[in-house]
């Protein structure tokens, strides 16, 4: 078996691992790994900082045949015996592959080596910059390029006062010019960000227990309690010196366009490598070059296809895109300060070729923009640069999502083959957009050229969507569906806007949902208060909160279900159902259920349904935090709140999660600290992991969290649309959200707050209205002239003890079928 | 014709259901103008009777109601399903005597008229 050294699991390392043992099982691979953990995200290492944790962050997959030693860095290698060393052992190889990749460049500094000077490379870096911070109030950051204002937004998270200190002229100067680089520094001083270009640290000295550093500017030092020096990197190629293999100028292992070094059986990828001279620390093209020394090691001849060092980033909430060339003959520029947009358009000397550009503050173009490098400007230059209307002119070659590689061809394809009809539906067919989202508004604009109307229109009676009608009624205090209609729409209504509007009311507040016209209004679920069965009965749910129950409570709901002769079942939200009451007798049994102590449970609403639990820290011996209080009070909270679509929840009481909190709406778990809060989640048709929205937040900080994401989601969403769908189509997706309902970017935060506010003050319970309102009672009648008579129709037969519908029976349970077991003949 | 219930009895824009002595069920609606409209109760897509608790509206202008189980609109005028127009609900009469909900078979009134 032939054997395979790799030195150092990063990210292009792991992509590498993957592509060869899919390949090529048969390469026996020892990963020498200096890093304690294995590859990670490096890419996204900031979001460490915004909640989520080193295991999220990590790449990691059980490969066979491969054997990772972490945190044993080699240390010599002998190309004659073909022999790398660590410390502790030796490993044989036939082929050797280099991914080292690189250090964080730390310029010649006095006192660069003092205590709270750190880098920004991985999460150790991270961890101890953390700690650090604890109680400390300053941060310098060193280098305005890409990773230090990845760092300086680090230490905005952290609560220091940031200073940024570049020696180029503006931010960003790899990337952006003068004007760009102008508009950049505008938006982050605007988040309280100190930037200072042109000066360079010259010394840092320790003084009084802090640190200052002195600059080549006369009379500007600088006095903090923490410096980061994210001043660019530089290749790890100490240990390719020390062996004989060739090494560039500027460092960096020289190869060809096949990965291959000077010596035939030693490859080099990812940053480490100086391909033809050149280093590239983006990680595509290091993805790239993992793919082709896997396809060499196979027997292939894949050769390195290039680099499209075009980049799209969200910095500390700023768009900056870059794409293409940096200069050409001819540029044309659009420069809006007001706004904090600027836009660079490199041309051909004849003006009709496009040969790159950048974008600041605005980036919705790039991706149109990106694709069309090389070839004809997409559109006029007046629209490309002013944020117009752009009328997509893109060849079917050209790629829409680069991070998946489709192209506007495999998106039409998609749409007039496959029949997908919106953003969800292309995600889920070619991947577009499923990573870091950028091209989203592109598939929207490509949905529309390939002539999909898309419509939130609720029905024929309103041209508006919910989220707008939701507005109209909010600021109008519109209070009755007909006044809506009569103002805002034609007709008569039907089934799908009367529950809408109804639903809109309910969560604004407006008393009982079957007071006045609102009774008209609701779906026969909620008309009833019930969930119609097939037959026209109904099931009831009492609430349970948090799936606690006392016997007492457990003998009522067997009495109630005994004398009313209804089917039970426990549900999957920790409850129990009651199925086949007749309409004329959910009174009757609510009379009973509500004087002891039961309250609706909402089974038949779009609202909150319930809040499962794990026992936590009551009875659990892994328990961290007390789950089960948690529940019952957010069940308590949100109950009675109406919503676009039904809301389920959870509280995990430690990491275990058995309380399968990711797979709600909203959903917590413990942590040692506090709670960690998950939204977007699903089971279901299509189900979904919820995303990370806060981690280690206390109590007050989780509530109202959760109270902005309902209340923004009921606000916003589309009719009949889960939050998973909902979160999934939000423009910058979970990082967006974290903005409007953490930072407040949008402002609306204090109404949000204000209008679950309203809700928890004006809960009141359902039924109760019902059972002590005569006029309401009425209604819950079979027939009107025949109060008490039962509709003959409804009949029960009897199955495994129980009741079920007449005649729905009989296929499935008159004759028993042995599932998994096979028939005898 | 046969009396089922005061007009005020009926919420503007929902429906009852009402027993006829010969035990036909029937589901008699209430617009919000104050017109009436009568049919059979009987969803016959889930053989349930339900029709009375479906909500009215309109279809391009055409008065309908909307199954509750599995959401097919039938004309309220003419009964028959929008959504399968092989399936249609039988029509019954309607009017407010005195301030009275009466029903009757189509062909009562037709003979009466």
């Amino acid at each position: 078996m032939s054997k395979l050294v790799v030195i150092g699991d990063g990210m292009v390392g792991r992509r590498f691992l993957e592509a060869v043992t899919q390949r090529d099982p048969s390469w026996e691979v020892t990963v020498l790994c200096e890093e304690p953990r294995p590859a990670y995200d490096r890419v996204r290492l900031s979001a460490f900082f915004d909640g989520v944790s080193a295991e999220e962050l990590s790449l990691a997959s059980e490969l066979d045949g491969v054997d990772v030693r972490l945190g044993e860095a080699a240390v010599s290698i002998d190309r004659e015996a073909k022999v790398v060393r660590s410390a502790s052992g030796e490993y044989a190889y036939d082929k050797l592959v280099f991914a080292t990749g690189s250090y964080a460049f730390v310029p010649p500094m006095e006192g660069a080596d003092l205590e709270g000077v750190f880098v920004y490379r991985t999460i150790e870096d991270l961890e101890a910059i953390k700690a650090h911070s604890q109680g400390r109030r300053h941060g310098v950051v060193i280098g305005g390029g890409l990773l230090g204002l990845e760092a300086a937004n680090a230490l905005k998270l952290l609560g220091l006062e940031t200073q940024i200190v570049e020696f180029a002229p503006w931010l960003m100067a790899r990337q952006l010019d003068e004007a760009g680089g102008g508009i950049l520094k505008q938006h982050i001083v605007k988040l309280g960000i100190g930037v200072d270009c042109g000066t360079g640290g010259t010394k840092i000295e320790a003084v009084d227990g802090r640190l200052r550093m002195e600059t080549n500017r006369e009379g500007v030092a600088y006095d903090t309690d923490l410096i980061i020096f994210a001043a660019g990197v530089r290749p790890r190629d100490q240990l390719a010196r020390d062996c004989g293999i060739e090494v560039g100028e500027r460092g960096g292992i020289i190869t060809d366009l096949s990965c291959q070094t000077s010596d035939p059986d030693v490859y080099a990828i990812g940053e480490v490598a100086a391909m033809e001279g050149m280093c590239y620390g983006l990680v595509a093209p290091g993805y790239s070059m993992a793919e082709v020394v896997a396809d060499r090691l196979a027997g292939g001849e894949a050769t390195f296809p290039g680099a499209d060092m075009s980049t799209k980033l969200k910095l500390l909430g700023v768009d900056v895109a870059q794409f293409g060339a940096m200069e050409g003959p001819l540029s044309t520029t659009y420069l809006d300060p007001a706004h904090g947009t600027y836009a660079k358009l490199i041309l051909s000397d004849d003006a009709q070729t496009l040969l790159g550009g950048m974008l600041v503050g605005d980036a919705e173009p790039y991706p149109l923009l990106r694709a069309s490098v090389g070839g004809k400007v997409p559109g006029k230059l007046a629209d490309l640069l002013g944020g117009g209307e752009i009328e997509g002119a893109l060849p079917d070659g050209a790629q829409v999502c680069s991070c998946n590689a489709v192209t506007k061809g495999d998106i039409m394809g998609a749409i007039h083959e496959q029949g997908c009809t919106d953003v969800g539906e292309l995600k889920a067919c070619t991947k577009a957009g499923t990573s870091c989202g950028s091209c989203i508004p592109m598939l929207k604009q490509l949905l529309k050229e390939g002539g999909v109307e898309v419509s939130n229109a609720v029905c024929e009676h309103f041209t508006q969507s919910r989220a707008e009608l939701f507005d109209i009624v909010k600021v109008t205090g519109i209070t009755t569906f007909s006044e809506l209609i009569a103002r805002y729409g034609t007709g008569a209504g039907c089934d799908l806007c009367k529950p809408t509007v109804a639903s809109i009311l309910a969560s604004l507040s407006n008393g009982h949902i079957l007071e006045g016209e609102q009774a008209s209004l609701q779906d026969t679920n909620d008309h009833f208060l019930a969930n119609m069965q097939r037959n026209g009965t109904y099931s009831v749910v009492p609430r349970i909160p948090g799936g606690e129950i006392t016997p007492d409570k457990l003998i009522v709901i067997g009495e109630v279900a005994k004398e009313f002769d209804l089917y039970t079942k426990i549900t999957g939200g920790q409850r129990i159902d009651m199925f086949g009451a007749r309409v004329e007798d959910l009174p009757k049994i609510w009379r009973k259920l509500v004087d002891a102590g039961f309250e609706s449970g909402h089974a038949y609403g779009k609202a909150l349904r319930t809040v499962k639990s794990c026992v936590g820290t009551d009875w659990c011996r892994y328990g961290v935090q007390d789950s089960v209080k948690m529940a019952i009070d957010l069940e308590l909270r949100y109950r009675g709140l109406r919503s676009p679509h039904k809301l389920k929840s959870a509280v995990s009481g430690c990491a275990r999660e058995c309380a399968e909190a990711r797979g709600k709406d909203f959903g917590i778990i413990a942590t040692e600290h506090g709670w960690n809060l998950y939204v977007g989640g699903n089971g279901g048709f299509t189900p979904r992991h919820a995303d990370l929205l806060l981690s280690d937040v206390d109590t007050e900080t989780l509530v109202r969290t959760i109270d902005r994401f309902l209340m923004f989601y009921i606000s916003t969403a589309d009719r009949l649309q889960r939050t998973s769908k909902w979160v999934e189509g939000l423009e910058g997706g979970i990082d967006y959200l974290r903005e409007v309902i953490v930072d407040d970017k949008l402002g609306i935060c204090g109404e949000l707050d204000a209008l679950m506010e309203k809700h928890v003050e004006n809960y009141a319970d359902e039924w109760k209205g019902v059972i002590d309102d005569p006029e309401k009672l009425q209604r819950f009648v079979s027939f009107v002239n025949a109060p008490e008579a039962p509709d003959p129709k409804i009949e029960f037969e009897t199955v495994r003890g129980q009741k079920f519908p007449a005649g729905t029976t009989e296929r499935s349970h008159s004759t028993p079928v042995a599932l998994g077991t096979p028939t005898r003949k | 014709m046969q009396t089922i219930c005061r007009f005020d009895r009926i919420i503007p824009g929902r429906g009852v259901a009402a027993l006829l002595e010969d035990g036909t069920q029937v589901a008699v609606f209430r617009l919000h103008d104050d017109s009436l409209y009568a049919l059979s109760n009987l969803d016959p897509f889930m053989d349930a009777n339900v029709m009375s608790r479906g909500l009215v509206g309109d279809r391009g202008g055409e008065p309908i109601v909307t199954s509750p189980l599995l959401k097919q609109a039938f004309s309220l005028k003419t009964g028959i399903c929008l959504d399968d127009e092989t399936v249609a609900l039988e029509v019954f009469a309607v009017e407010v005597l005195d301030g009275q909900v009466r029903v009757g078979v189509n062909s009562e009134v037709k003979a009466s008229a």
